[in-house]
């Protein structure tokens, strides 16, 4: 290696050399050294990864409900979906909450190249019309937030958007939305939180969850992801602080602060 | 898996990290045969005399904390109380009702005394400086040419500081003779709420001199002390979401750690050796464990599981084996794995919810909270042998019982127990015994019991 430097080195100090006393310019100073070629590594060829299937049950739902992804990859060194799924295991299922009809994409790559596979989920218009937004002038984005965003709440060391919060976050995809609109440079953080029973350390995982599941729900609603940040407090803010189911199933919730 | 009685953990336990002298100590604080010690109060000469009563307080709390000695009753002592090994006199014909003549030893070991071992001594004032002069005596000897263990010069500032130091270094000196590591000098650093928000605070092992250490005026929590007590990290909300913060113990200011661009770095503890450090992070969506240098690079990741990990503390001893929280096979348990993510064990059973693992420093035992028994939330502490999963449960139901971290000796923790209403720190032997109270004020929690 060292070897081949140097003689790369002399090469192109000898080709600058010449190169120079054709211009008959004296005082310029040399070029950089040419780039030492790197002989190309030979490899068996690999075979491409297969995609065994990638499925979507139901294929169409109505507005706010789930479909289910699932697929199964083999040979693949990475695995990913478009519309914001990202990097997946080879094989897995995922719950999607699409907010019109959406068709994702699964990419498994590796050496020997690249295999796609897509579905689509069709969504209907939901049964009821969430009812539509209109903010007067009068109104800051902070009272906007805390007077149309409503908190949702999980079942105990669970981070599932439950079915009631559903319709809750569909509600507050719509309302956020309008409110985006209207205000366009301020963002919303979604806080997760936990009741006082698990221990402080795993809840803080668990809140970060709840949180993440959120702000997914909201993004397949249509809402600028980048708009919302997570974060997670754990059971170190509880809103009520009796010990009892009551005062728990209040505390297990995703809040939601304007910036 | 089986339950197991205390005496046969701290067997285990002995054979395990203590030497043959320390296992018959270990074996004497469950059996309840401790050696007894007489400790009467010194007297203080010239100013020292001023700060005497604070000697005299600190040297027996020591020794009674250790746990390894049997108390003798102050109010049993003889009259004539030796000041220095001239002061003994062996009386012809030896008899106990004669008050006037010259200290003995078996005015200590006989009946009502019955010590084995009687520390005595004297404070004085010498150039502007407090000196200790300290002995300890096997009274069971039958002359004084072979009674003395220890007889040791000490000296500190003129003044309650100074007191409390010989006191703290005579006691250490006692207790090694027994192969007990004192614990004076340790601190346990913890959490509390008493400035208003969460902040780490340190305090003596025996709950003296509570000062708060971080000033963020946010959320502080989570703290832990690298094994050489140099640094400590916490997870902190000053920067927004819970990341890791590392403090020098020595300086008192902020080292540079690197977190990794993720919604939560927490749950931060070291290495043996001090050069790496394992936490948890979101960075790949669930809370995942990594591995990375001291300064946060060089990053690794440990687990790959679409579960809640938090929690790994790495054996002191070997430097190989992780204890950590996962929710991968449902609620929370503690679980094992190397050091390279590989060799998965479940530790607990599966019942309940368990939490909080800390190795002791031998690396053999762990303490942690489980629910075990009763409904989630309810916590109580326990100690299992990792290598054949037997443990033994140190509460019963006694409020919540957490976090518990084991002291520099092997044989006491701390623990944070809300059994008195608000939750606070609590010290005891490791068999669930001598439960003392270290804090009052405020919420104080997490804590973490360092050299």
């Amino acid at each position: 290696m060292n070897t081949k430097r140097a003689s790369a080195v002399a090469l192109a100090l000898t080709l600058s050399f010449f190169a120079a006393g054709c211009r008959k310019k004296v005082g310029v100073p040399p070029p950089p050294a040419a780039p030492v070629a790197v002989a190309p590594v030979v490899k068996a060829p690999v075979k491409k990864p297969m995609v065994t299937f990638f499925t979507v049950e139901p294929s169409t739902i109505e507005r706010g409900q789930a479909a289910v992804l699932k697929w199964e990859v083999t040979g693949a060194q990475s695995v990913s979906i478009n519309q914001g799924l990202g990097t997946v295991t080879a094989a897995g299922n995922r719950s999607v909450f699409p907010s019109s009809s959406t068709s994702y994409t699964l990419t498994a790559t590796n050496e020997g190249g690249t295999s796609t596979e897509s579905v689509t989920v069709n969504v209907t218009a939901p049964a009821v019309v969430a009812p539509t937004v209109t903010p007067t002038p009068s109104d800051d984005f902070g009272s906007m937030v805390s007077k149309l965003i409503q908190d949702i709440y999980f079942d105990y060391d669970k981070s599932d958007v439950r079915e009631d919060s559903r319709a809750t976050l569909t509600k507050n995809a719509d309302a956020l939305k309008a409110i985006f609109s209207k205000f366009p440079n301020n963002t919303l953080t979604i806080e997760g939180h936990c009741d006082e029973r698990g221990s402080a350390e795993y809840n803080l995982g668990l809140g970060d969850r709840r949180s993440t599941a959120t702000k997914e729900f909201l993004a397949q609603l249509g809402v600028s992801a980048d708009r919302l940040r997570t974060i997670s407090y754990g059971k170190e803010r509880p809103s009520c602080t009796e010990s009892s189911e009551g005062c728990w199933s209040k505390n297990r919730r995703s809040h939601f602060v304007a910036q | 898996m089986k339950k197991i009685t205390l005496p046969l953990l701290v067997a285990l336990a002995s054979s395990a990290g203590f030497g043959q002298q320390g296992a018959d100590i270990v074996g004497r604080i469950v059996g309840g045969q401790k050696a007894a010690i007489a400790i009467p109060d010194f007297r203080g000469a010239g100013k020292a005399a001023n700060f005497v009563a604070t000697f005299n307080q600190t040297l027996f709390r020591d020794i009674e904390d250790a746990g390894v000695f049997k108390m003798t009753p102050k109010s049993m002592y003889p009259l004539n109380i030796p000041q220095r090994p001239e002061d003994f006199r062996k009386p012809l014909q030896f008899d106990p009702t004669n008050r006037t003549r010259a200290p003995w030893l078996q005015d200590w070991s006989d009946p009502p005394v019955s010590s084995d071992y009687l520390a005595f001594g004297y404070t004085a004032e010498q150039d502007n400086q407090m000196v200790l002069f300290g002995w300890l005596f096997n009274v069971k000897q039958p002359e004084v040419s072979s009674a003395q263990v220890i007889g040791k010069i000490y000296q500190g500032s003129l003044d309650d500081a100074g007191a409390r130091k010989v006191a703290h270094e005579f006691a250490t000196d006692i207790l090694k003779q027994f192969g007990v590591e004192s614990l004076a000098g340790s601190k346990i650093y913890f959490v509390s709420n008493r400035s208003g928000s969460k902040e780490i605070w340190v305090m003596d092992y025996d709950g003296s001199n509570q000062k708060q250490f971080t000033f963020y005026k946010n959320l502080i929590t989570m703290p832990n002390v690298s094994p050489d007590g140099t640094r400590l990290a916490f997870t902190s909300f000053a920067g927004g979401g819970p990341a890791i913060v590392i403090h020098s113990l020595e300086t008192g200011r902020k080292i540079p750690f690197y977190n990794q661009r993720a919604s939560m770095n927490a749950t931060a503890s070291f290495t043996p050796n001090g050069k790496q450090i394992i936490y948890s992070s979101t960075a790949s969506g669930w809370a995942q464990l990594y591995m990375a240098n001291a300064d946060g690079s060089n990053l690794q990741r440990l687990t790959n599981t679409r579960s809640i990990e938090v929690e790994p503390k790495i054996n002191p001893k070997t430097g190989n084996e992780i204890l950590f929280v996962s929710g991968r096979g449902g609620a929370q348990q503690v679980y094992k794995m190397n050091i390279d993510g590989a060799d998965v064990t479940r530790l607990t059973t599966g019942e309940g919810e368990a939490s909080n693992p800390s190795w002791n420093p031998q690396g053999s035992h762990m303490a942690f909270a489980w629910t075990r028994g009763y409904s989630p939330g309810n916590w109580n502490l326990f100690i299992m042998d990792v290598a054949t999963r037997d443990y033994v449960q140190l509460t019963q139901g006694a409020g919540r019982n957490e976090n518990p971290s084991w002291a520099p000796d092997g044989r006491h923790i701390v623990i944070s127990s809300n059994r008195g209403g608000s939750t606070q720190i609590w010290s005891m032997l490791a068999d669930g015994t001598q439960l003392k109270q270290l804090t009052s004020a405020g919420v104080n929690e997490k804590p973490v019991w360092t050299k």
